[in-house]
């Protein structure tokens, strides 16, 4: 039976995800194996269960590493830490640049900085990111680890700073963009220690007895988009929404002007998910026309007062600029819808790419659709991971800008990717992906001009 | 394929011409490099059928294997180019200069420093193509593991007695090759299709003679005809004018001319083996002789134009002067040249048959490293390369209109001017973003404070707060600071790269990674994938 295929009302969420985070920690805490391998679908608790199992492993009294890939995640896991539990003595290892760590660490008492291990030594729990780590030389290693976006480590990452460790908890999700290269690395392509994997791909070639978990139910997204997510990028691995159709509202005080923008925008709100879809033009990658669409899509959003209903509390939040985001899958594209959105007066919007919004969260979110305007279709832009990033920051609803005949395009250029012998094909591939999330958006398709 | 260079393709359509790509050579270019024009045999995989190899353009040897799949022609040949190859790398390996390299102590642990040889000069090695790279990647892989009946006497098949240590030296110039801004073995297309655009393919620009005639047109004709015309034209008898660079042969020369040859030696070798007296003998032998001297007057036909396209190829490049930056990166070579030769000398195995956990994660953090490196150098060294990535919002060039002098917070102020920078490029300058610009050769970094609103100037106007490079003093030292009026380039690049963190040893290697690589494991032979039902119909 897939579970993905049991009724609603025998489904609870909050206890299946309960008894997937006990078996998770009794495995951590209790088991025989040196890792333990969680997936965790967008917006399923990770940060919520690493945070738990470090309180837990520091209970125990066992010393512990945390690792996570930036610095922006790092300091993210010692102000949760010190949310949960004011009082554990936490280490930030940093490097020595300038700026080396958020401010907001220096309110906290019980948190010491410093750039040296040694003088972190002692604390219970010691956080830092990987390239720091690397740096990092021991006699003694710790008893256990946490590797935090376990799956965005590239496995040569994994290689310097497992010898730092006995036993690891290995947490992160599978279905976000994998590590790169910008040298090619085909020539180590097959063997099960290929420095250009991902940690986890490595971990569990070399050690395939164990424990893998799964995280069954997302928090963030909304019943609208689950399903869809979960098709489309975990088609062997499903999971659930946490809120039922009823529980998340979005609404706007204006009425719509009949326009593009604000059609999309009620589309949205009302299903989850809105196409506005551009007459098809082959366009550079900064296409004028999409990155205008996309910031009018921004301001209209702003100007029509969104309210957002959830099951945080009885309420509606206003949708204000902080909890909206743009993706784009290249630099230059970000910043030419900045510079539109500085020019409608827009500001506080966060607009980044696929890479960095991987681990954040928003009420809502425009997507200017990687292969939008292109004449072709390469190994980047059809990559799973950035479509599914793109698809899965939202908690309300999700707006999509394309060009029209993306679809035509993708049967143009099916995956033409060398075959290399040894490596594990993934699931699903970034065509197919595309397909499944292009057929459900031409539901919600709206056109920019009628 | 950035936005700069899609101009300069359709610049070079309209022209007919390939423009400049670039206004210096970024690759150093030796004196006397060995240029090296190999053939393979259609459908057999590292079966050389014959090659070119000199360093006097004017007189190539000829090497031929006049049947490739005879194992014993087949050692010859490698012998024969082992003679003419390793003598050259010889001549390199003599001459040492006297250098210091860091090095950790294993009593103290310390770093100190060491005195050892650096080889003077290096020997370098340019194919025609790129496929020529993978061919000395595969001919060293081919030979490395051979015994000579000097190493084994109870070997099968011999080697001769210098054709593992080339295979080990091919090996390492193939390794080479993969490293970014590497010169120790090039080749030709790539070097040129990176100083010239054409308006074609850079599929298209892998082919030397079509490249060539882009750059290069015979007066009154445009670059597309000639590249046509290398591509397709043929002579009477069908066969191509301008022959493939290699190693891949033309098909209508492997069927209409080589096979026929090919099996008349055959026929004329199994002749003189069934030859019953001296005289019929010495007639078959000469029979044998002519049909192996047709074989090698047909290789010569198809290598000789490759060797002199090489050679041409080589002249355009040396129109342009070498980079500042491109014998930074040839004294690499020279290290990396100088550390093969000391394990051969020292009579370490050849190169394992797959890298280990660690020896790849260190190859690839190396190549990451010279990549970014490249990057950052070609354009320092070339104006026409920064302009392309002044036009992707990388780097901003301007003159310098404002500097007020502003000191840092803390016990002992240091100086952190604000220089107000005016320009027409449109750099993706966010929130603190640091840049850097080149001082004496060393990069000074400055933060990105915010635009500047001035209605009557042209373009941005960028205000940058200078933070290094201005000595220890309260002043700023002289000439460490911008003074208005100046012209600066800034980038948002990198100039330098940090080197990675150290990884463990091979034998240290962490469980994670399966744990230290076994006795011999790495060099062991694999076992033979099983017969099964499927192979035998």
């Amino acid at each position: 039976m897939n579970a993905a295929h049991t009724p609603q009302a025998a489904f609870d969420p909050g206890a299946a995800a309960g008894r997937a985070t006990d078996a998770i920690l009794r495995d951590t805490l209790h088991g025989t194996h040196r890792g333990v391998v969680v997936d965790s679908p967008p917006g399923a608790g990770k940060s919520t269960l690493v945070v738990r199992a470090a309180l837990e492993l520091a209970d125990a009294g066992r010393p512990l590493m945390v690792i996570a890939q930036t610095n922006a995640q790092v300091d993210d896991l010692v102000v949760r830490l010190a949310e949960k539990n004011p009082d554990l003595p936490v280490g930030r290892l940093h490097s020595s640049d300038s700026d080396p760590y958020d401010k907001a660490l220096d309110d906290l008492t019980n948190v010491r900085k410093s750039a040296k291990a040694a003088e972190l030594a002692g604390l219970d729990v010691v956080i830092s990111t990987a390239a720091k780590w690397a740096h990092v030389k021991v006699d003694e290693p710790w008893r256990h680890a946490i590797v935090d976006e376990a799956y965005q480590m590239r496995s040569d990452a994994l290689l310097a700073v497992a010898g730092l460790f006995e036993r690891a908890l290995f947490v992160g999700d599978p279905g976000q963009l994998d590590p790169f290269s910008i040298v090619g690395a085909e020539q180590w392509a097959g063997l099960s220690y290929d420095p250009s994997a991902s940690a986890v791909t490595t971990l569990l070639a070399h050690n395939p007895e164990l424990p893998q978990h799964r995280l069954p139910v997302s928090w963030r997204l909304p019943a609208s988009a689950a399903p869809l997510v979960s098709a489309a990028f975990y088609p062997y691995t499903p999971f659930r929404s946490g809120t039922g159709h009823g529980d998340r509202r979005l609404a706007f005080a204006v009425p719509s002007d009949g326009s593009g923008p604000d059609r999309v925008l009620d589309e949205a709100a009302e299903s989850g998910w809105g196409l506005l879809e551009l007459p098809a033009r082959h366009t550079p990658r900064t296409d004028p026309e999409a990155v205008r669409a996309v910031a009018m899509v921004v301001r209209r959003m702003l100007d029509r007062g969104g309210a957002a209903t959830s099951e945080r509390g009885p309420d509606p939040t206003p949708l204000t600029a902080d909890r909206i985001a743009v993706g784009t899958a290249h630099r230059d594209q970000a910043a030419a819808v900045r510079a539109a959105l500085a020019e409608l007066g827009v500001a506080d919007v966060t607009v980044d790419t696929a890479n960095r919004l991987q681990g954040r969260e928003f009420d809502v979110t425009v997507v200017l659709h990687p292969l939008s305007g292109r004449p072709d279709a390469t190994a980047f832009h059809l990559e799973t991971g950035r479509l599914c990033v793109l698809a899965s920051r939202h908690r309300h609803a999700c707006v999509v800008v394309c060009r029209a005949g993306v679809t035509d395009l993708l049967d143009d250029h099916p995956s033409t990717e060398p075959v290399q012998l040894g490596v594990t094909v993934k699931f699903p591939d970034g065509w197919e992906a595309n397909h499944a999330v292009l057929s459900h958006l031409a539901e919600h398709r709206v056109a920019w001009r009628t | 394929m950035s936005l700069i260079g899609t101009l300069a393709r359709l610049e070079a359509v309209s022209t007919g011409r390939a423009q400049p790509g670039a206004t210096v050579r970024h690759r150093h270019l030796s004196e006397r490099p060995l240029v090296l024009v190999p053939l393979t045999t259609a459908g057999e995989a590292g079966a050389p059928l014959g090659a070119l190899v000199g360093d006097d353009r004017d007189a190539p040897r000829l090497l031929v294997v006049p049947q490739p799949r005879d194992r014993d022609l087949r050692f010859a040949f490698l012998a024969e180019l082992a003679d003419v190859v390793l003598p050259f790398i010889d001549s390199y390996a003599a001459t040492v200069e006297a250098a210091e390299r860091a090095e950790i102590d294993p009593e103290t642990g310390k770093r100190v420093k060491v005195e050892v040889e650096l080889c003077a000069d290096a020997p370098q090695l340019i194919v025609p193509s790129r496929a020529g790279i993978d061919f000395v990647r595969l001919l060293g892989r081919s030979m490395r593991f051979r015994r000579t009946a000097e190493q084994d006497p109870e070997t099968p098949h011999p080697a001769p007695p210098r054709v593992p240590l080339l295979g080990r030296w091919f090996t390492h110039y193939g390794e080479r090759a993969r490293v970014p801004g590497s010169a120790l073995l090039l080749a030709l297309t790539d070097v040129l299709s990176r100083h010239w655009a054409t308006g074609q393919s850079t599929l298209e620009d892998q082919h030397l003679g079509a490249l060539l005639a882009w750059i290069d047109p015979p007066d009154g004709v445009s670059g597309a005809e000639a590249a046509l015309r290398a591509e397709l034209a043929r002579d009477a008898k069908g066969q191509l004018l301008w022959p493939p660079a290699g190693p891949a042969t033309d098909p209508a020369f492997d069927n209409k001319l080589l096979a026929p040859a090919i099996e008349n030696y055959n026929r004329a070798r199994t002749a003189l083996a069934a030859a019953e007296d001296g005289e019929s003998a010495d007639d078959r032998l000469r029979e044998l002789t002519a049909a192996e001297r047709e074989i090698r007057v047909l290789v010569e036909s198809r290598t000789r134009p490759t060797w002199d396209a090489v050679w041409r190829g080589l002249d355009l490049l040396r129109t342009l002067p070498e980079g500042t930056h491109a014998g930074d990166r040839w004294t690499r070579d020279r290290w990396s040249f100088t550390g093969h030769r000391d394990r051969v000398t020292a009579g370490e195995p050849p190169q394992p048959r797959r890298d280990d956990a660690v020896t790849a994660a260190n190859k690839l953090a190396t190549r990451e490293r010279e990549q970014a490196r490249l990057e950052a150098q070609e354009a320092l060294d070339d104006p026409l390369v920064m302009a392309g990535r002044r036009l992707s919002g990388e780097a901003f060039a301007g003159e310098v209109t404002d500097v007020v002098m502003t000191y840092s917070e803390g016990k002992r102020p240091s100086p952190r001017p604000l220089v107000t920078v005016r320009t027409d490029d449109r750099p993706q300058l966010g929130e603190r973003v640091k840049v850097y610009r080149s001082l004496g050769g060393k990069p000074q970094a400055a933060e990105f404070v915010g635009y500047e609103d001035d209605p009557g100037a042209e373009g941005s106007v960028i205000v940058l707060r200078v933070v290094d490079k201005m000595g220890r003093g309260k002043e700023p030292e002289a000439g460490s600071v911008p003074e208005k009026g100046d012209l600066v380039c800034f980038t948002l690049f990198e100039h330098e790269q940090r080197g990675g963190a150290k990884l463990p040893d091979a034998d240290q290697t962490p469980w994670t990674h399966g744990g230290p690589p076994g006795e011999g494991a790495a060099t062991a032979t694999p076992e033979p994938d099983r017969v099964t039902e499927e192979d035998v119909l």
